[in-house]
């Protein structure tokens, strides 16, 4: 009915129509599948692409040398092993938070309070290390994680409640809840929680050395990123090969005839809120077990709003976010050798950002008009 | 220009102050969603109209000298983006939030990448209107300064209301927003009455963000909005598409926001965190109060999809 | 914590070839003097550059280190307080072949540059703001920072002649100790002029939010203020908003007095280009090590009070310039008893003196009769 509705935001990129079903059985249907996983891929790639050649275009503009430019990208984002690191070290706190958007997404909600999420799960997580600061550094990551989940998860879901129940719409108050959980943790982290020796960076006390989170062996990158992609997987998993995730996708497609349908949707809604809600929460969790060692502002710096943008470059799309946000922190990543090379301001990330997405989002009407992959059949 | 000090009234009187002087540019940005979300499509990119507004507007200024032409600059590009805006959702299967989450990104990224050279300079100010002259109250002269843009939002509501209700072009606008199937059949074309309502709400969201640089605070700096673009589209949907309940709205988005700095003044100094979070806690409050779920959505455009 | 990857692994087999730098081999071997070539400096900023406040007077401080010979500058700016400025330091080095390194905001302090010292020890790290203590903290790292609250000192002696309500005000950021530090400074320094002056605070929470800064500058006029300062990342606003409902004030990092040409009475400003020029990086050239622990004040030239604005009266100029000789030429003591805080207690017993090396001044969280507002 609706061509554009806050509802589309919720499906994912559209399957291109599936062939009729082959005469030849098992080869047909593989190659129908590469068909599809052709275009899913071609079609960012050339994304991709255009928004290169637009954003050389630009630098041109302005009298730099785009090859110049895409080199030192290159460079800084993948262009060696100590880039590599880089761009995972950006990528990992951008998978769980894209997750908090991509989530709620499946069921047709948009929400855009990863940012809150994160804090709330990086201050609980923070509380209930100190909590428990003497126990075995296992014991205390655990209950870190599970602290910080479960704040996050909690504060999402009265998103989805607030929807549920009272019907206010879940955008603006996952916002308001963002803005209201980064001054709770800024009133926490400078009042009540505050280490006096945290002279000018107002802090919690750190957690234990011992907890902190180490890097995966043989890298710089600590193990957040293998958290945000397990999670990663298993949302997948969830969404797309159970009945549960079958249900929720129900949701998103018709919620009025998935509740005709018998399907429980407050239930659903909570759930995979809550879901969302955790893997920003545990986003925030990391930040403090692997990166600082204690809550404080520097929570809130935008991973969560990056994350947003990360769940709707990937479709919403769990499996695609690791690629997406891998993408997204390495363009990250050049950009401190953008400035120091060029003399380019550090905006040029986010511009670069910017028309990633849009040429994203207008080969999203690419999709099917291409012939390229159309098969010809005869017979 | 030094009087005693007001004490406890001062807190009212910084409401006052802070509903004219922080709520313009939240009321021209909401205005200005609310006909594009009429016409059945929803701008979260106003924020980064927002920020070019606020940007261009301030350079406009500087470089001219006129502050009124960076107020009709900040407008033209508010216009651009809102085009562009609509010509990329036009295009099929293309999602409006997702469009205006990119324009975002992109109007603040470059608003950003041009915008350094102008930092530090100091371009000519927008001029304010006394409203105060019959006050002693210095205090309360100085709350009553506004800006022309002020009235000039405040008028617009009831205008946009107007012109909904009652000409040819809104009716045509809350057709093409309530039922595209309508609209259709009855041979308009909803690209263009969507493609005119976005670019009229860019306009509305650049001058807002020209309000920003060029009166209140008056600078362009890299921090002059957080999020309030975004919030002000969030306002739409909290005063459910009403061009008087936004201005409402907005009003009591600046009020809220003036209470912080003003308790702290009195003296009330724990938790001012807590305080400056007012606007939020406030509207979600009201949200909660005022919201059913069968109530919510009425008035809400067809189009939107809001309904389920 | 973080894995000791080996430099030379990657430097020795990497030549960067760019615009004239000779890059990670001298990362890589210790005999960095031996080779011919440029020292590599590397600034950080956690702000844009010219934001005519805290940002800029660094920026200006780089701005000078440009000028030397045989030394080249890098710079990065609105890096954030996250393991971002360590892998834009680590780029730095390993990319740039930096050895000097100046993270300028205090979040960068713990953990982040203190882990990098720990892992590159042939690299120099000197943050501006921390507290690095001996044993506590790597060799190679260290800190340094100006006593600008000398300024602020002079600035609130103007303040106290030249107010006419007596009611001062002060739009802070957050209440941290540099940030006390100069209320209570200023404060000391407007009631040794008006001993019945006060100072209004409004912390705006934020080290960089306009729209507070400006709605906290009006709120404090409201209430009857006639003269305003600040610490904020970026005083420009404030300076702005209080210029045009015609108040007094005195500026912070830089000199704002073209901001407010009839209002602008003094302001405390950083001196960076000598602190990095003189104290450090010429050090470095000569070979010798930098001190790990840098301070100073207006007798090192540190730190210096902006010329005297047009409203200044000829006998505030005098007495205040006479406080300031005195500062040059002895050991100046602000923080001397006996002072209570602003709730009563005694701080500061009577005949006690507090000179400004003192740590306990580095670790201050109360605020001094006379200052109304409190730290949380």
């Amino acid at each position: 009915m609706a061509e554009q509705s806050f509802a589309a935001a919720a499906e994912p990129a559209a399957e291109p129509e599936p062939a009729a079903p082959s005469a030849d059985g098992g080869a047909g249907a593989f190659g129908e599948k590469l068909r599809r996983l052709g275009e899913a891929a071609a079609v960012p790639l050339l994304a991709l692409f255009a928004s290169l050649v637009a954003f050389g275009l630009f630098m041109l503009a302005l009298g730099f040398n785009p090859l110049e430019v895409y080199e030192l990208i290159w460079r800084g984002a993948f262009g060696s092993y100590f880039s590599w690191q880089n761009t995972l070290v950006r990528a990992a706190p951008l998978i769980l938070t894209a997750l908090c958007t991509a989530l709620p997404a499946r069921l047709g909600l948009i929400v855009i309070g990863n940012e809150g999420a994160l804090v709330i799960g990086g201050i609980a997580a923070a509380a209930a290390g100190l909590a428990v600061d003497t126990a075995p550094p296992l014991v205390i990551d655990l209950v870190m994680a599970a602290a910080g989940m479960i704040a996050g998860g909690v504060w999402i879901a009265s998103v989805g409640a607030l929807r549920h129940f009272r019907g206010i719409n879940e955008t603006i108050s996952s916002l308001l809840l963002a803005y209201i959980a980064i001054a709770l943790m800024n009133h926490l982290v400078e009042g009540p929680m505050r280490d006096p020796s945290s002279l000018n960076k107002p802090s919690s006390y750190a957690i234990p050395d011992a907890a902190m989170i180490g890097p995966m062996p043989g890298t710089n990158v600590h193990w957040g990123l293998a958290f945000g992609v397990i999670f990663a997987i298993l949302s997948y998993v969830l969404i797309e090969r159970t009945t549960f995730g079958f249900a929720a996708r129900m949701v998103g497609g018709n919620e009025r005839a998935a509740r005709m349908a018998g399907l429980n949707v407050g239930r659903l809604i909570l759930v995979v809120c809550f879901l969302g809600g955790a893997a920003a929460g545990l986003a925030g969790m990391v930040e403090v077990a692997a990166v600082t060692g204690r809550a404080n502002a520097s929570l809130a710096v935008g991973y969560g709003y990056t994350g947003i943008l990360v769940a709707f470059l990937a479709r919403q799309n769990a499996l695609a976010v690791i690629p997406v946000a891998i993408l997204l922190g390495g363009i990250g990543a050049s950009g401190g050798l953008l400035q120091r090379r060029l003399g380019l301001p550090d905006a040029t990330v986010l511009v670069i950002q910017g028309i990633i997405f849009v040429m994203l989002l207008m080969s999203e009407g690419v999709v099917g008009r291409l012939n390229l992959f159309q098969r010809t059949r005869d017979g | 220009m030094v009087a005693g000090s007001l004490g406890w009234w001062g807190v009212p009187v910084a409401i006052l102050g802070g509903a004219i002087r922080v709520s313009t540019p939240f009321l021209f940005v909401s205005l200005g969603e609310c006909i594009t979300e009429k016409s059945g499509r929803i701008n979260l990119g106003l924020e980064g109209t927002l920020i070019m507004g606020a940007m261009t507007g301030y350079a406009a200024s500087f470089l001219t000298g006129s502050a009124m032409l960076g107020v009709l600059v900040a407008g033209l590009v508010g216009l651009l983006l809102g085009g562009l805006h609509a010509l990329i959702c036009q295009q099929p299967r293309v999602n409006d939030v997702a469009v205006g989450i990119a324009l975002m990104l992109f109007g603040t990224g470059v608003a950003f990448f041009f915008g350094k050279p102008f930092i530090q300079p100091q371009a000519p100010r927008l001029p304010s209107i006394d409203l105060g002259w019959w006050t002693d109250i210095d205090q309360l002269h100085s709350a009553l300064q506004i800006n022309i843009l002020f009235p000039i939002g405040l008028l617009l509501a009831p205008v946009i209301l107007w012109a909904l209700n009652n000409t040819r072009w809104g009716l045509i606008v809350r057709i093409v927003g309530d039922s595209t199937d309508a609209a259709l059949a009855m041979g308009y074309s909803v690209n263009f009455v969507r493609l005119a309502a976005t670019a009229l709400g860019g306009v509305l969201a650049g001058i807002g963000g020209s309000f920003l640089s060029l009166y209140y605070p008056g600078s362009w700096a890299e921090g002059l909005s957080s999020g309030q673009g975004l919030m002000a589209v969030a306002l739409v949907i909290f005063a459910r598409w009403s061009p008087l309940r936004c201005c409402g709205a907005a009003l009591l988005f600046g009020g809220a926001g003036a209470i912080g700095p003003a308790l702290q003044s009195v003296g009330v100094t724990e938790g001012y965190y807590l305080f400056n979070a007012a606007p939020y806690v406030l509207t979600l409050g009201i949200m909660i109060l005022t919201c059913s779920r069968r109530h919510t959505l009425a008035g809400a455009p067809g189009a939107l999809g809001v309904v389920q | 914590m973080t894995k000791d990857v080996a430099v030379s692994r990657r430097a020795v087999s990497r030549r960067t070839v760019l615009g004239g730098l000779s890059a990670a081999a001298i990362a890589a071997t210790p005999l960095r003097a031996a080779f011919a070539a440029d020292l590599v400096v590397g600034f950080l900023y956690v702000g844009p550059r010219d934001d005519y406040g805290y940002n800029q007077a660094h920026a200006d401080g780089a701005a000078a280190v440009k000028k030397l010979t045989g030394v080249k500058v890098l710079e990065e700016e609105k890096v954030p307080e996250t393991n971002a400025v360590e892998q834009s330091m680590e780029s730095m080095i390993n990319l740039d072949g930096a050895t000097l390194l100046f993270p300028t905001s205090f979040g960068y302090y713990d953990p982040y540059m203190l882990r990098l010292a720990a892992k590159y020890p042939n690299v120099t790290f000197r943050h501006a703001g921390g507290l690095w203590q001996e044993g506590k903290a790597p060799k190679n790292a260290g800190s340094y920072f100006g006593y600008i609250d000398e300024c602020q000192y002079l600035s609130g002696i103007v303040a106290g002649h030249t107010s006419k309500s007596g009611k001062l005000g002060f739009v802070a950021a957050k209440p941290i100790p540099q940030v006390l530090r100069n209320i209570n400074a200023f404060t000391i320094g407007a009631r040794m002029a008006n001993p019945k002056a006060t100072t209004q605070v409004i912390f705006t929470g934020e080290w960089s939010m306009p729209v507070k800064e400006a709605e906290a500058t009006n709120t404090l006029i409201d209430q009857g203020i006639d003269t305003l300062t600040c610490h904020v990342d970026s005083p420009k606003v404030v300076i702005e908003t209080s210029e045009h409902r015609g108040i007094f004030t005195c500026g912070y990092h830089v000199n704002q007095q073209k901001l407010a040409p009839n209002g602008y009475l003094t302001g405390a400003e950083w001196n960076w280009s000598k602190v990095y020029v003189d104290d450090m990086v010429k050090v470095m050239l000569a070979g010798k090590p930098i001190p790990n622990f840098l301070r100073g004040g207006i007798r090192e030239g540190f730190v210096k009070p902006s010329p005297y604005g047009k409203p200044v009266a000829d006998a505030t100029r005098k007495a205040t310039d006479a406080v300031r000789q005195s500062m040059m030429t002895t050991d100046y003591v602000i923080f001397k008893g006996p002072l209570k805080d602003n709730k009563g207690n005694d701080l500061i017993a009577a005949g006690k003196n507090y000179g400004q090396t003192d740590l306990w001044l580095e670790k201050m969280n109360w605020l001094a009769e006379g200052v109304i507002g409190a730290t949380s």
